[in-house]
């Protein structure tokens, strides 16, 4: 099998361009995705690392993570829409304004 | 060049273009796509990890269940289009400029750092785990013995979620 350090490495890479995605665009949705991309690419090193170390606890993780992603989306998506109700855009750049 | 070598570059030029498509797509729906793709090559990557249970609720909860959601809420909202211009000038070269640096820096520790890595593994090269290593039954009893409080307190995450997901969408009464 493949050494652990071409997971590890994959995973910084998809790490960087999730974080470079929070950083450059404007789009609210985009910037969403881009973090879950970043969740991601952990998952990716605990489950590579659960089969390393033969231990199932990398994998249990890896679901309990998944778990509060998609609670995190559902809250997340929620507050994008009502926001998108009283600003009529969900570019970030706008969302300037504490008063909403 | 094994096959593995061979396989796991293909997916991970498959994961990382996906990945770019996201960051570069004026479309948000082809960013929403793109980002389906990715979860499509981890889910690959973890089945070649002797990971299937994590590998096909990757494809369930996340490209079928999260993403879903995210186009909805794209269609809803009209998002798909995006205008071009920035308030920042300087934002997205500091930002291109210091993710280099980071990837720089995670590449210097993993070469440097090849060898302790992989210690206190193990695996040996080419031995096979266990049959039912990532097998749902193995995973579910460990779910249900030894990680049973984390598995009610998700339980109520995400009944707190949905409600909090009601009561911001729910608008106010005039």
């Amino acid at each position: 099998m493949l050494p652990v350090y071409y997971y590890v490495g994959l995973s910084a890479i998809l790490f960087t361009l999730g974080a470079l995605g929070v950083l450059i665009r404007r789009n609210a949705i985009v910037i969403f995705m881009s973090i879950e991309l970043m969740l991601n690419s952990a998952n990716l090193v605990f489950v590579a690392y659960a089969r390393y170390y033969q231990s199932l606890r990398g994998q249990i993780f890896v679901f309990f993570v998944m778990t509060v992603a998609a609670a995190e989306v559902a809250v997340g998506l929620a507050l994008i829409v009502a926001i998108f109700r009283t600003k009529h855009s969900i570019d970030v750049d706008q969302m300037s304004n504490l008063k909403g | 060049m094994t096959l593995g070598l061979i396989l796991f570059f293909i997916l991970a030029a498959v994961a990382v273009i996906s990945a770019l498509g996201i960051l570069f797509s004026r479309n948000a729906v082809y960013s929403a796509l793109c980002l389906i793709i990715n979860f499509g090559a981890v889910a690959i990557f973890y089945l070649s990890l002797d990971a299937p249970f994590i590998a096909i609720s990757q494809v369930t909860v996340y490209a079928g269940a999260i993403m879903v959601l995210f186009l909805f809420v794209i269609m809803l909202l009209g998002a798909e289009q995006l205008r071009v211009g920035q308030t920042l000038v300087w934002q997205q070269p500091l930002a291109i400029f210091l993710s280099i640096i980071l990837l720089a820096e995670a590449g210097y520790l993993l070469f440097t750092q090849r060898g302790a890595l992989a210690a206190g593994g193990t695996l040996q090269a080419g031995a096979a785990l266990a049959a039912t290593f990532g097998s749902p039954t193995t995973i579910g009893s460990a779910l249900f013995n030894e990680y049973l409080l984390p598995f009610e307190v998700t339980s109520i995450l995400l009944l707190v979620a949905m409600v909090g997901a009601i009561v911001l969408t729910k608008g106010e009464k005039k």
